[in-house]
């Protein structure tokens, strides 16, 4: 058996009394895309933010391709091959939609103490982002400061932005977050593109989106993991259909 | 970069270039003093201007430095070194250690703390200062105009005055170039979202630092030139009122974009050399209570006057002004 | 050294930490609940001092006149909010920086211009003249003493509201969560004021109690609002808790620091070094201390917001 990408071992995290994460174990298998689905609350923005090292945990190890990485800063994670987008869009608004993700790639070009040349004429940031964009459908939108794509748009920015470091594994909090139906479908077009090459966490609200891509679904209630699973395991598992899925139409969810 | 922004800080430059022989034509030598000074004061603003208007960082003690960069050159003089390929080193190297140790200190921190720490650390070096009997305590002490071999002489008018400006347009240039470099877009990035920089892999403390103290040294050299344009060193450089009129003077010209500094320098000490003399014509003994016009002044400047002098301009210039962040490539 | 004049020292820096208390507790209230940061704060401190000087004169009472004094610098505090504060809690901390700035350029020319440029001595009354003997053999001045009681008194006040009644409850829920006030159906702009009156309050008391030691200025309360500024570092924004605490420290440090570092710096170098370097390293000690406090914990001792 290789090793997993992420092998989260007893993670405990507590705000006062309230318990984020409650002794979460859970592997996260090279290449897969894993869905952590679960109601509001149930901790699974926390736990994004354990795993890219902006929070630390109570208890417990992450260890990423074998490597404790629990003690390890955000950007020293992201050096390693981890990388994340955010719930809430956070792109450069100001720079074009070019310079944010030049800006991811220079990331891991090297250290950035280089005060004389101009970064907008330095191809070696410029090409490998504009090849991003145009893979993820944004390249005419290249020269657009980014304050103006649409917001569908600037979702997509925001997962080129995490392409851009190179990462193996991506950690992705609600890439469909405010999206229509048309925006979501792209987006799911566009992770379904990265599957293999990638692994990927995912947490998403949007169901249809989950059960369309993911291999795995792990279902976090109050910090829990209470079931681990492919997608047809967790529709068929009550314990999930009672916790979360509840006796709406959740549990028609489609096959895509 | 914004084009207009390059011709904006070319015909500033130029305007300034054209005063020493203006003043002599027209035989008014107070004036080339008077704008020496000016760009001594935009060259401490432009130098604040990279950590407050590029990389968000409101430090409220920057005229430390200038203080460093004075006292460095006043206290060699105190003891006959009046070399100044000696003295000029000597402050750009003290005041960079200081604003690296300073720097990193307060960058621990962030919002309302880093600007309450910059200022008590600054008010802390200002104390000292007052304390140094040695070197004139609160009164301060004269300091000789610094030697440099004969190749330019400082007591020469002229000569000061284009030193000076070589040193604004130097500070300008190289600052230009460093905003755009990859170090600038990782300032300028920290200042809008630091936590999606260090997602991203930038450990940010650590250009927030750099960047720190490169505004600290150049500052040190703005009051390097003070000490000289004065012939005095006084704790009195340091004090906090200081920092904020560098401040003012940023956020006056507009924030962000490197000439507008400039230009808030040059506004606000003309406003307060000519608004007492403005509010003495309109009432006898008004002209001493001109902090009562410039305090409601800068309220409503921070209120309305989005961009400051420098939006003024490009706007009418062109298209609607630019904070200077935008880029069109 | 003499354990008198330390005694007495040690005395004075508690009256000195008292006072920075009155001071820093306004100022952490509204940093805390407001997340502003209010550069004229030390204005009130000068306004506060000028109307108790000017009402004890007009009274011909010590007493009287700090009676009228307390209400007006409470009002002064109450307009300044509606008029100027007010509309910058939703800028940034730049524009708060700057527009509180214009308001000091603003406090010090009114006050030249009512006061007149230069400084006002207020005298006390008999009766907080004398000296009492607080030991055998050491005298020190009532009026000192007054202040420290009037400090003790205004933090038991203090903790006894922020712990115990609804408006602490408020302040409390203000400083770690405004939305949360703000949807309790609390009036908050009328809370807000009354907080920031009732910190003037603080600081004017400060101002009043300072008349009759030093002398009433222009300027006079903004060296004192940067000591406020390190108090509220060290002891963590929002946290009255914190600023008493990091209020007398302070106030101890700085005050023996500048009596004890001289003499404990000439049992390690000669007596010339040490009268130099002296005073000049007492006169940096509570910056140091800051540094210091801040290196092992960077949101003060005991900091109100988590998170």
């Amino acid at each position: 058996m290789t090793e997993p990408a992420l092998k989260i071992e007893g993670l405990v995290k507590n705000f006062g009394s309230l318990v984020a994460t409650d002794d979460l174990h859970l592997d996260i298998e090279a290449g897969e895309i894993h869905a952590v689905i679960g109601p509001n609350g149930a901790g699974k923005t926390t736990l994004i933010a354990q795993l890219s090292g902006e929070l630390r945990p109570d208890q417990g190890r992450i260890q990423f391709a074998g490597r404790d990485i629990t003690g390890l800063s955000m950007p020293a994670r992201s050096a390693l091959g981890l990388a994340r987008s955010f719930q809430i869009t956070s792109i450069f608004p100001d720079f074009s939609t070019l310079d944010n993700v030049a800006l991811a790639v220079q990331a891991h070009a090297g250290h950035s103490f280089r005060f004389w040349q101009p970064a907008g004429k330095d191809q070696s940031l410029r090409r490998p982002a504009l090849d991003i964009l145009e893979n993820i459908g944004l390249a005419a939108r290249a020269a657009e400061p980014a304050a103006n794509l649409s917001h569908g748009e600037q979702r997509q920015l925001e997962i080129a932005m995490a392409l851009a470091t190179e990462p193996s594994v991506l950690l992705l909090d609600e890439p469909m977050a405010g999206m229509g139906r048309d925006e979501s479908g792209r987006m799911v077009e566009l992770l379904r593109g990265l599957k293999g090459g990638h692994t990927i966490v995912l947490i998403e609200h949007d169901m249809d989106a989950v059960f369309a891509l993911a291999d795995r679904i792990t279902v976090l209630v109050y910090g829990r993991a209470i079931a681990t699973g492919t997608p047809e395991d967790i529709r068929a598992n009550d314990e999930v259909r009672a916790a979360y899925l509840g006796t709406e139409a959740a549990i028609e969810v489609p096959h895509a | 970069m914004d084009r207009r922004q390059i011709w904006l800080s070319l015909a500033t430059l130029a305007l300034f270039a054209v005063v020493p022989p203006l003043t002599v034509i027209f035989d008014q030598p107070f004036y080339m003093d008077m704008v020496a000074r000016i760009m001594v004061f935009a060259i401490a603003a432009v130098s604040l201007d990279l950590i407050l208007g590029h990389g968000g960082m409101v430090s409220f003690g920057h005229a430390v430095y200038m203080g460093i960069g004075a006292y460095a050159v006043g206290i060699l003089s105190y003891y006959g070194i009046d070399n100044g390929f000696l003295q000029i080193p000597l402050a750009l190297a003290a005041s960079a250690l200081i604003g690296l140790i300073f720097g990193a200190m307060s960058l621990r921190t962030s919002g309302v703390y880093f600007i309450m720490i910059t200022l008590a650390f600054a008010q802390m070096l200002y104390f000292l200062a007052i304390s140094l009997e040695e070197f004139g305590g609160d009164d301060g002490m004269s300091s000789m105009r610094s030697e440099f071999a004969g190749l330019i002489d400082l007591n020469d008018a002229m000569h000061f005055y284009y030193l000076v400006f070589a040193v604004l347009a130097g500070v300008l240039f190289c600052l230009h170039r460093l905003v755009l470099s990859r170090f600038g877009m990782v300032i300028r990035a920290s200042r809008t979202n630091e936590r999606r920089m260090q997602a991203m892999g930038f450990p940010t403390y650590r250009y927030k630092l750099a960047a720190f103290t490169i505004a600290g040294t150049i500052c040190g050299l703005a009051g390097a030139l003070f000490a000289n344009l004065n012939e005095f060193v006084s704790p009195d450089v340091m004090h906090w009122t200081h920092s904020g009129e560098i401040m003012i003077m940023v956020i006056m010209g507009g924030m962000g974009t490197l000439i507008g500094p400039v230009l808030g320098a040059t506004a606000f000490l003309l406003l307060e050399e000519y608004l007492p003399q403005w509010m003495e014509m309109a009432m006898t003994d008004a002209g001493e209570h001109w902090a009562i016009i410039m305090g409601p002044i800068l309220i409503a400047i921070v209120l309305f006057g989005r961009g400051g002098i420098h939006a003024l301009l490009a706007a009418s210039l062109g298209r609607n002004g630019n904070n200077g962040s935008k880029r069109d490539d | 050294m003499d354990p008198l004049l330390l005694l007495e020292q040690a005395f004075n820096g508690l009256q000195f930490g008292i006072m920075l208390f009155l001071i820093a507790a306004g100022l952490t209230l509204v940093f805390g609940i407001m997340d502003m940061v209010n550069l004229a704060h030390g204005s009130l401190v000068m306004i506060g001092a000028y109307l108790a000087t000017t009402l004890i004169a007009w009274t011909g009472s010590f007493l009287g006149g700090l009676a009228l004094a307390i209400p007006a610098t409470f009002a002064v505090g109450a307009l300044v909010e509606v008029v100027a504060l007010r509309t910058l809690y939703r800028r940034n901390h730049l524009d708060q920086v700057l527009a509180t700035f214009g308001l000091i350029l603003f406090f010090n020319e009114i006050v030249r211009i009512v006061w007149g440029p230069v400084s006002l001595y207020s005298g006390l009354p008999d009766y907080l003249m004398g000296h009492v003997e607080i030991f055998p053999d050491a005298p020190y001045p009532v009026f000192r003493l007054v202040i420290i009681a009037v400090g003790l008194s205004v933090a038991a006040a203090l903790y006894l509201i922020v712990a115990h009644t609804r408006l602490g409850m408020l302040i409390r829920a203000g400083a770690s969560n405004n939305e949360m006030v703000g949807a309790l159906g609390v009036n908050i702009k009328s809370l807000f004021t009354f907080v920031f009156a009732l910190g003037a309050v603080f600081a004017g008391l400060a101002g009043m109690m300072l008349g009759p030691l030093t002398s009433v200025e222009p300027g006079m309360g903004e060296p004192l609002l940067i000591l406020a500024f390190v108090v509220i570092i060290i002891g963590g924004i929002g946290s009255i808790r914190g600023a008493f605490i990091a209020a007398i420290v302070v106030g101890l440090v700085d005050t023996v620091g500048r009596v004890m570092l001289p003499v404990l710096l000439r049992a390690f170098v000669d007596d010339a070094a040490a009268d130099t370097a002296g005073p000049a390293l007492a006169s940096m000690l509570i910056y140091i201390l800051m540094a210091g406090i801040l290196v092992v914990r960077p949101q003060g001792l005991f900091p109100a917001r988590t998170g």
